[in-house]
């Protein structure tokens, strides 16, 4: 296979197996065999650029100096976008449109409207509560489990409209809720904090140390009664929780407890009427609402 | 050799990355500079060791010059072998941080920075030593010429290593520019260039000073590679740096310029890093093992230059539905489709390559990787352009599916063609009768084979469940579902994944020991596979 090099007419020896000829090269021993290419191959190739070219001429892609080509078909990514939103504008408009200029109690009222508002709701929701509430509103430690009957500030559909609309601690808004546990670090002794903390855990009915728990309950009717209530059971007006149920917003055990009471951590819950608009706030309450707690 | 200037050259730069460490606008800057100096510190003791002081006349001159130059070779297929475990651990390692979050390690091992060290581990180290080796190997069997350069091509490994070694701390540190597969800052892509280039003197010389009259298409694959990668790597990297001693750096391009020139540029990394350079390396291999002639020669020159002229339009595809104009978005998805052909070219090729030797694919494992690899190739390049139509890309964008478009490109087509060449190169290199075992090739084609298909399988599903799940509206018009739930629906794919993984590693591992015994001179005692001894009897 010397001096193969018969570049003008590429033809060699014949490969005995395939019985083409080849191209009369050699590599270190790799021969190439003359064979056209597949039929099947250029006329898919052929089809592939005649369809470009076509969908080329149908749809915006030659760039000029300040825009391009518009395509026959007059399409835009940005067009179609409008036109698919405008459509799912359309087919809830007649609905939205009723529950803006309802009241909250008339939706409560009005099986369809209800129905349509919880629906809204629910994907609301998904997009924006779900990051704190979980996408089945049971909270985590911090954030309330919104399914329960357990309300800091009020399970009323007004009151949830309230929260939901205004937020919690959110700077700017004059009506947001706002709530104050002060720090009780310097006030209490660590052990007058422990003796607390074991009597707020004692009236969820699970037994704590007597010597512990007894001395407590003074302490808790001198420190925290105020706001918590004798009885513990809470105040929706000033955004004190119930510590009488046996569900723990920042956290379960006396251990907990005794931090919240140390070095009280706050919430915080962003205002979504100006980010949302009122009809999606409302239909957010109704859903909220309808969770389960609802008042 | 006597490697004096070298051993300067090393300790020079040594002091340099110190200099560089005191005088750090950044302590990240600092870091990766510390990293620098004991690497470059390290080797410097390696070679002074390696100084020879005996007179310049003495040492033997000229006398391999006559010979290939595979020492270089050979350290090239080691280095392959070497980043393909620890880009395979990596993937497996990130695929159970999907799966359990709580296996993020903060912060030097959590998914952010361990993703580009996976990536990069298997495209640059692992494929790219690949790349190197073999088209050194290639280019000067078919050309019938030593490497040009003399010591170059080792300046080209070592160098390319410092690269690898420099970007992967680099990810583990916080270093990036967030540009995907091409995350290394400035310093990095500025070494990078520099042994490219060199890489780019080695080839060409090559080529130019060749004993055959005509260039062999495996080399017309590589030049293109390397020809295209030195344009997109500078291009896509232009940056102006804040300060000469810090890490910080910021693009030449901004807003959707800047992310087309990034997709620009990480589609043609696929397509002439993982496409171009591979198909040089089939071009070669498959008939070499297979000892039958390329199929047919006019396919190949029509689908070479069809194949590079498309390719390098269709990066838009990337950014489909974006602000990217419209217009750009069109003729990115047309070159798309007509890429299509242009890449099924190689993979009609290298099948047909096979005509008359069939049954080696029954009798001969290595063989059957390089097959099994071409039928990746085509099933992803059919798959590529499929996604790229608008409609589709509209289902399949941000999902898994383009996880398991890539790997079944990665692992099935790149990965199995360079496990192929290495099988077939290592005994050739060390002179060796044959490879330690052809039953553990056969047990690492399984694994692998069926650990892409566990893989590719998962996440297609998954991909499409993702899609569906993120588009699902309800008959009033409203969203079905929050993100975190569709999230959570992937988890049990996001296992499976993970176990195809690892059957992959596996395979990776046993390739490993075979090629570490074959270089040690060692040849297991097995039975032949069924089918390569004749299986009926002779009749007595």
């Amino acid at each position: 296979m010397t001096d193969k090099h018969i570049s003008n007419t590429h033809t060699g020896p014949i490969d005995d197996i395939s019985g083409v000829t080849t191209t009369g090269h050699e590599w270190d021993g790799i021969r190439e065999l003359n064979n056209p290419m597949p039929r099947w191959w250029v006329w898919t190739l052929y089809a592939t650029i005649v369809w470009a070219i076509g969908y080329c001429i149908a749809y915006p892609s030659i760039p000029l100096i300040r825009d391009s080509t518009k395509g026959l078909l007059g399409y835009s990514t940005r067009g179609e976008l409008k036109t698919e939103q405008n459509a799912a504008t359309q087919a809830q408009t007649a609905m939205a449109d009723r529950i803006a200029s309802a009241s909250l109690q008339d939706i409560l009222a009005n099986p369809e409207l209800s129905q349509f508002a919880i629906a809204a709701g629910s994907s609301a929701f998904k997009v924006n509560c779900a990051q704190c509430h979980g996408s089945g509103a049971a909270g985590s430690p911090g954030f309330p489990n919104l399914n329960d009957n357990d309300w800091v500030w009020g399970g009323s559909v007004d009151d949830i409209f309230q929260t939901v609309a205004h937020g919690i601690r959110h700077p700017g808004d004059d009506e947001t809720r706002f709530s104050e546990m002060p720090s009780f670090a310097e006030g209490l002794q660590p052990l007058e904090i422990r003796q607390t903390a074991a009597y707020v855990v004692s009236l969820t009915g699970t037994p704590r140390d007597p010597a512990m728990a007894e001395p407590g309950k003074a302490l808790f009717e001198a420190n925290c009664a105020a706001c918590h209530g004798e009885n513990a059971t809470g105040n929706r007006e000033l955004g004190a929780p119930n510590l009488a149920d046996a569900i723990w917003l920042k956290g379960e055990g006396e251990d907990a407890v005794a931090a919240q009471i140390r070095t009280p951590r706050h919430g915080v819950m962003p205002a979504w009427l100006p980010r949302l608009g009122e009809t999606t706030v409302k239909e957010l309450a109704v859903f909220v609402h309808s969770l389960g707690g609802g008042e | 050799m006597k490697y004096t200037t070298e051993t300067i050259m090393l300790g020079a730069g040594a002091f340099l990355a110190l200099l560089a460490a005191a005088f750090a606008q950044d302590s990240l800057f600092q870091s990766h500079m510390w990293v620098l100096f004991f690497v470059l510190l390290a080797s410097t003791v390696v070679m002074v060791r390696r100084v020879s002081f005996a007179p310049a006349a003495r040492l033997p001159k000229s006398v391999v010059e006559s010979e290939y130059f595979d020492e270089v070779i050979r350290y090239g297929v080691i280095a392959t072998v070497f980043w393909a475990i620890v880009g395979f651990l990596v993937g497996v390692v990130v695929a159970m941080q999907l799966s359990y979050p709580g296996l993020n390690i903060e912060p030097f091992f959590n998914f952010g920075r361990l993703r580009p060290l996976h990536t990069s581990g298997v495209i640059f180290a692992f494929c790219g030593n690949a790349l190197l080796a073999t088209s050194f190997y290639v280019v000067q069997r078919t050309s019938r010429a030593r490497l040009f350069g003399g010591n170059l091509a080792w300046f080209v490994f070592w160098g390319y290593q410092l690269f690898i070694v420099m970007a992967a701390t680099g990810y583990l540190l916080g270093i990036t520019q967030g540009r995907e597969y091409a995350e290394p800052e400035w310093y990095v892509d500025i070494w990078l260039t520099i042994v490219w280039v060199a890489y780019l003197a080695v080839f060409l010389g090559t080529i130019l000073k060749r004993k055959e009259p005509h260039i062999y298409v495996a080399n017309w694959f590589y030049l293109a590679f390397i020809v295209t990668i030195a344009m997109l790597h500078i291009v896509n990297n232009l940056a102006i740096p804040v300060s000469f001693l810090g890490v910080k750096s910021y693009s030449a391009f901004s807003g959707v310029q800047d992310a087309l020139t990034q997709w620009w540029y990480g589609h043609n990394a696929v397509g002439f890093f993982l496409t171009a350079g591979f198909l040089g390396m089939m071009y070669y291999f498959i008939p070499k093992q297979a000892g039958r002639p390329v199929y047919s020669y006019r396919l190949s020159i029509i689908h070479f230059w069809a194949l590079i002229f498309m390719y390098i339009w269709a990066g838009p595809h990337h950014l489909h539905y974006t602000a990217l104009p419209d217009w750009a978005q069109t003729l990115g998805m047309v070159f798309s489709i007509m890429l299509w052909m242009p890449s099924w070219g190689g993979m009609i090729n290298g099948l047909m390559t096979l005509q008359g030797a069939w049954d080696k694919v029954r009798t001969d494992p290595i063989i059957r990787m390089m097959v099994i690899a071409v039928a990746f190739y085509g099933m992803a390049t059919f798959e590529g352009p499929m996604m790229s139509i608008k409609s589709v890309n509209s289902l399949s964008h941000y999902t898994d599916w383009t996880i398991g478009h890539v790997h079944s490109g990665a692992l099935g087509w790149n990965g199995m063609i360079t496990f192929g060449a290495i099988y077939y190169l290592t005994p050739r290199l060390w002179n060796r009768t044959g490879l330690y075992s052809l039953r553990m090739v056969n047990w690492h084609f399984w694994l692998a084979t069926l650990g892409i298909v566990v893989y590719a399988a998962a996440m297609w599903v998954s991909g499409i469940q993702q899609g569906l799940m993120w588009r699902e509206y309800d008959d009033q018009g409203f969203l079905v579902y929050s993100f975190a739930e569709t999230v959570a629906a992937l988890h049990p794919y996001y296992l499976l994944r993970a176990v195809g993984g690892l059957m992959f590693l596996a395979g990776g591992l046993i390739m490993a020991y075979n090629v570490f015994m074959t270089i040690l001179g060692h040849q297991r005692n097995e039975a032949p596979i069924a089918g390569t001894s004749p299986a009926l009897q002779p009749a007595e």
